[in-house]
């Protein structure tokens, strides 16, 4: 019998390509999914005609405009998009730095779907929730351990939520302490993740970005010269985007609290350090964590984020309602909170999410968490030493210092000596099935990408990754055109970027489209 | 396409002249042994295009302007006749020549000039077909403080070859600046803004959605001028300096703005137009004024390039508050963590402006930048 012959690597990819329609596209008068029975005799006799009892302002007057289909269509084409897709499940995702793409254990998945969950009703009597009550109060006291801070708000809806929050409880602060109108400056970093100074400004503040300094950490020079009497408060991304951990950053805190400001913790980049060290040491006021980072829960398009907000004792009064209590005897929700910032979410918050993140915690123990983001430091540093030996690549800053758990590098060798450029590489990474990411813009660091493995990657992916990057640096010195007509085995080939900046030529809905075609 | 090459350009460089204008210079340089930079420059951003030469027409001018180089290259390009040019002797280009060359391609109708030479050239070409004419400069001169420049030739050659398939591009306008040599020569900078040119640049690509699309450099210039309009005191004047960026401010209160030069508004009015520095320090003796400027040219200069009549004598009389530092964000990031500089003629002034600013960069958007003076003795042009 012939052997079987070892795999190449990189792998021969190719993603499917169904070319499926929308699904209101596929629409067969007629055809049904489920056939429903119709309403029993004898229980008509008895109870009427169920149809007769729905209140008239409760009816369609026009039928919804659902496709007509049968099961196995709406089933095949479904699995036939999901085919079309990337996910963490499917392919090594360290492409995505700054994302956490650990993997999310399915036992989680089995846990947040038991119907002791799925059957509650968010306004049930607090006696009959105790179960989930529990887990939210004791999500809350891990929490609070890992980071030092005194109380959390399980309420937010994802990271950007819990920034947004932490901003309300700062202004509320210092609102409450008279200088309200006074400070209205916020102050934060170009590598600390957008979405501080997109919630700053949302909130009204005037935004201060500071610039790194030679080294890539973020300046102190200019953080002396940006606070004043008008600044309410630091938020910062700690280590930064790069991986670089602030040496400094208790007294970048002192700093901005010797000026009357206070200061916010995002802890999207927490993977690294958890068990290490923690914001209260580091002197913040707040912090945020993003559950689906971190804490593995699935991330926006597995399911929906889920933010922690965590506050020292004097930002307690402003924490969002309700909060999770327990009096000795029984778990409930306190919505007397007069000084809250309010309700910032629906019901619980993220209910699947919060016990998703709270199975995680007890299946590792403290120990397993410190483990969690050694592991995460270690393959960090090893992918570091690997990337930094292909052609072309560097990892500016910080010369001769290791990085936390993820690393911004930069092609800028390779793009001058060969004029492929990271865009492009991003896109030639997807014919190995693989995901990559550059950076938020602006790209400070030119031609950048930034890599995160996580502790969820082995040694084999990590090498698996790295293979990939290396065959691509070689064909952007011998054959740069295969990198330049990428994808090859996508789904899709190059789409057009201009339409996406023209409301004319995108609908975000089926309606929207019907609207701006003039279709039916 | 269009190709022009200034054949001299860049000679005065290597021999440690500071220009290379004026034929004098030109045989001096000769004299002590200097080869033009331009022609390899250009073939490099040549070499680049090669692959996709059956997908465009190349106009040229004749000879060493351009003809040479693109043969060389392997293309077949057509020769765009320009009176008077006498292409058989190469050391007698001029200025003139340049200027023919672009008006002949302009008037043929091409869709982007590529041109080699240094700030000289991009004058010449800024004269002959104005700012609204999508060009790009192969950076070959000595003098390259104008930002009409791709960052070297290669990148200049992708440039082109991206606008040309119509991929990822956008067009602005960058500011077009040069020395005047005799002063220059002499150790005292003086360097005028003379126009602008509208040059591609590329449009970075998100693929994944994680964040959205960048704002365009217009949408961004608009939100710096309002945040600055509501900055400015009522009843206050401002020196409103040359540049794209503080064009937007004008634009926006409904004013003229003067091309190149510096204007003198309030947030209702124009008091006076392209004011010489005798002027401003002459209504400097009735009234207070702010500052409003932004970087001029390619090379991060704050104050030194571009808005000379911004003396040291002027900023002395400018309060710091009162002195708005505007500039896109993208332009801040394309510094690449070097400082903004100022090289007002006065290291006393340049030191107190020296450490960190904060610069104007949206609406409520401040960056705070690292703002140095430049060691005159050692300052090298990039």
């Amino acid at each position: 019998m012939k052997p079987i012959n070892p795999k190449p690597s990189p792998r021969r990819y190719h993603q499917a390509s169904w070319d499926e329609p929308v699904i209101f596209e596929l629409n067969q008068p007629g055809q049904r999914g489920v056939l429903l029975p119709p309403v029993e005799t004898g229980i008509e006799q008895e109870v009427g005609n169920p149809a007769q009892m729905l209140p008239d302002q409760l009816r369609r007057t026009v039928p919804p405009a659902l496709p007509e289909m049968s099961q196995v269509h709406v089933l095949r084409h479904y699995d036939r998009i999901s085919q079309e897709n990337l996910g963490v499940d499917l392919n090594i995702d360290i492409g995505q730095g700054t994302c956490t793409m650990k993997y999310s254990p399915k036992i989680n998945d089995q846990l947040a779907h038991t119907h002791k969950l799925t059957e509650l009703h968010p306004l049930q009597d607090f006696s009959t929730v105790q179960g989930i009550l529990e887990v939210m109060y004791r999500l809350e006291g891990m929490l609070k351990e890992i980071s030092g801070m005194n109380r959390f708000s399980l309420q937010p809806g994802a990271g950007g939520a819990a920034i947004y929050a932490n901003i309300c409880m700062m202004r509320a602060y210092h609102a409450s302490r008279g200088e309200g109108k006074q400070r209205d400056e916020v102050i934060t970093t170009i590598f600390s993740h957008p979405s501080n100074a997109a919630a700053a400004k949302v909130a009204g503040y005037k935004v201060i970005t500071l610039y790194p300094d030679s080294e890539g950490y973020p300046d102190l020079e200019a953080l002396k010269a940006a606070v004043s009497e008008r600044t309410a408060s630091l938020l910062i991304t700690n280590p930064e985007d790069t991986g670089i951990f602030n040496p400094k950053i208790a007294e970048f805190t002192r700093i901005v609290h010797e000026a009357g400001g206070i200061c916010s913790y995002d802890q999207a980049n927490a993977n690294g350090i958890l068990g290490i060290t923690r914001a209260r040491e580091a002197g913040f006021d707040l912090c945020h964590f993003n559950l689906h980072k971190t804490f593995s829960t699935p991330h926006g398009c597995g399911g929906p984020g889920a933010g922690a907000s965590g506050v020292t004792e004097k930002l307690i009064p402003f924490l969002p309602v309700p909060t999770t209590e327990f009096d000795g005897q029984k778990y409930y929700l306190d919505y007397n909170r007069p000084k809250s910032i309010g309700k910032i979410r629906p019901f619980y918050g993220v209910t699947a999410n919060i016990l998703r993140s709270y199975a995680w915690i007890m299946s590792l123990g403290a120990d397993g968490l410190r483990e969690v983001a050694e592991i995460a430091v270690l393959n960090n540093n090893y992918l570091l030493k690997k990337v930094l030996e292909i052609r072309g690549v560097s990892a500016p800053y910080a010369k001769g210092k290791r990085r936390v758990e993820q690393v911004r590098y930069s092609w800028e060798q390779l793009t001058q000596e060969t004029g492929v450029h990271s865009e492009e590489i991003e896109i030639r990474v997807t014919d190995f099935g693989m995901h990559y990411w550059t950076s938020h813009h602006p790209f400070v660091v030119p031609e950048p990408m930034t890599l995160e493995p996580t502790e969820s990657y082995s040694k084999a992916d990590l090498d698996e990754y790295v293979a990939v990057l290396n065959q691509i640096s070689a064909e952007a010195y011998t054959n740069p055109e295969i990198i330049k007509t990428a994808p090859h085995n996508s789904t899709v080939h190059q789409t057009q970027q201009e339409p996406f900046d023209n409301p004319d030529e995108w609908a975000v809905t089926w309606r929207a489209y019907r609207r701006k075609t003039g279709k039916k | 396409m269009g190709l022009i090459v200034n054949p001299i350009a860049g000679i005065g460089g290597r021999v440690g002249l500071k220009g290379s204008d004026g034929l004098e210079v030109q045989q001096q340089a000769r004299t002590l042994g200097a080869v033009p930079l331009s022609q390899e420059r250009a073939a490099t951003a040549m070499e680049v295009l090669h692959p996709m030469a059956a997908e465009f027409e190349l106009l040229t001018a004749p000879g060493e302007m351009g003809e040479t180089i693109a043969r060389r290259c392997g293309f077949t390009p057509r020769v765009i006749p320009t009176p008077g040019l006498l292409a058989e002797i190469p050391l007698v280009t001029t200025a003139e020549d340049t200027r023919r060359a672009a008006r002949a391609m302009l008037e043929a109708d091409v869709d982007l000039i590529l041109f080699a030479g240094g700030d000289g050239t991009s004058r010449d070409m800024y004269e002959a077909i104005g700012d609204d004419f999508p060009v790009l400069g192969i950076p070959a001169g000595v003098k390259i403080y104008s930002a009409v420049y791709a960052v070297n030739p290669r990148s200049a050659g992708e440039l082109a070859a991206e606008f040309l398939r119509g991929v990822r591009i956008r067009l602005h306008k960058a500011e077009v600046l040069d020395l005047d040599e005799e002063i220059y020569r002499q150790s005292h900078i003086i360097t005028r803004l003379y126009g602008y040119l509208k040059i591609p640049y590329r449009r970075e690509i998100v693929q994944n959605q994680k964040v959205p699309t960048p704002a365009s450099e217009s949408a961004q210039a608009q939100a710096i001028a309002a945040d600055v309009i509501e900055r400015m005191k009522p009843g206050l004047a401002y020196l409103l300096c040359p540049g794209t960026t503080t064009r937007a401010v004008a634009e926006r209160l409904g004013l003229p703005k003067t091309l190149v030069g510096v204007d003198i508004i309030t947030r209702d009015e124009l008091l006076a137009a392209d004011v010489s520095e005798r002027q401003i320090l002459d209504v400097m003796e009735q009234r207070h004024l702010g500052l409003i400027v932004t970087p001029t040219g390619g090379q991060g200069f704050l104050l030194g390039r571009g808005n000379q009549q911004i003396s040291p004598q002027v900023i002395r009389r400018v309060c710091r508050e009162d002195m708005l530092v505007i500039c896109l964000a993208s332009k801040i990031a394309a510094l690449q963590g070097r400082p903004l500089l100022v090289d007002s003629g006065d290291t006393e002034v340049d030191r107190l402006l020296a450490g960190y600013l904060p610069v104007i960069s949206g609406y409520h958007e401040t960056i705070i930048y690292k703002v140095e003076a430049p060691d005159l003795q050692s300052s090298e042009v990039r």
